[in-house]
């Protein structure tokens, strides 16, 4: 079983597709890590032996924020723009989009469920 | 885009030279300004500064944080309130 970053990765999966299960880790860092440790991209999580378990854990914990870490600094950068009162900290308080999209329609990922209103004027011809 | 290095951040000239001026001074007064696409710099920092948003000055203090954005961001030029019945939490 591979345990990296306190994260179990799928082990019937290519190397450089089960890097990626880790928050934190995409595709061209996942390709990056395998270069660096020296290991073929197409080895399959299941088959790395301990040497090359290891050479991959101390790339990650050493040069590459991860996981817990990772998420608590993006909470922070939210935080400061919160705190300062900036326009993208407001949007994020109120739960809007902040790069400028309309609102008027769509925008539902930012804005969640649509919650209807009780008795709302129909539009009559 | 982003802007090019070589020009370095936009500040509005006469905002620079009010602010600098102030900091040999060690004068605090309050500096009103229309150009809200003016960088915050560091020599800003606890300074006030009244930026307009379209209808009148709001005064924003400058904090460490916020160096590196534009004045703009701190003063809304939109007001809305909500829809009626909405209660606030």
């Amino acid at each position: 079983m591979a345990r990296i970053a306190g994260i179990d990765l799928p082990r019937n999966k290519r190397g450089v597709i089960g890097l990626t299960y880790i928050y934190g880790i995409g595709l061209s860092t996942s390709k990056r890590i395998l270069a660096q440790a020296g290991i073929d991209e197409s080895i399959k999580v299941q088959d790395w032996n301990d040497d090359q378990l290891t050479a991959i854990r101390t790339f990650i914990s050493n040069e590459i924020k991860v996981e817990g870490q990772l998420r608590s600094e993006v909470q922070l950068n939210i935080k400061r723009l919160m705190d300062i009162g900036c326009y993208r900290g407001v949007r994020h308080r109120v739960g809007l989009p902040l790069r400028g999209q309309q609102t008027q329609t769509n925008g539902r990922t930012r804005k969640g469920k649509r919650k209807t209103v009780a008795n709302k004027k129909k539009v009559t011809k | 885009m982003a802007r090019s290095l070589k020009k370095g951040p936009f500040v509005h000239y006469k905002l620079y030279k009010r602010v600098t001026d102030m900091n040999e001074s060690n004068k605090r007064t309050v500096v009103k300004t229309w150009s809200r696409a003016s960088m915050i710099l560091p020599d800003f920092v606890g300074h006030t500064i009244a930026v307009h948003n379209g209808n009148k000055f709001i005064p924003v203090f400058v904090t460490e944080n916020m160096v590196g954005h534009k004045l703009g961001e701190f003063a809304p030029t939109r007001n809305w309130r909500g829809h009626s019945g909405n209660k606030k939490k």
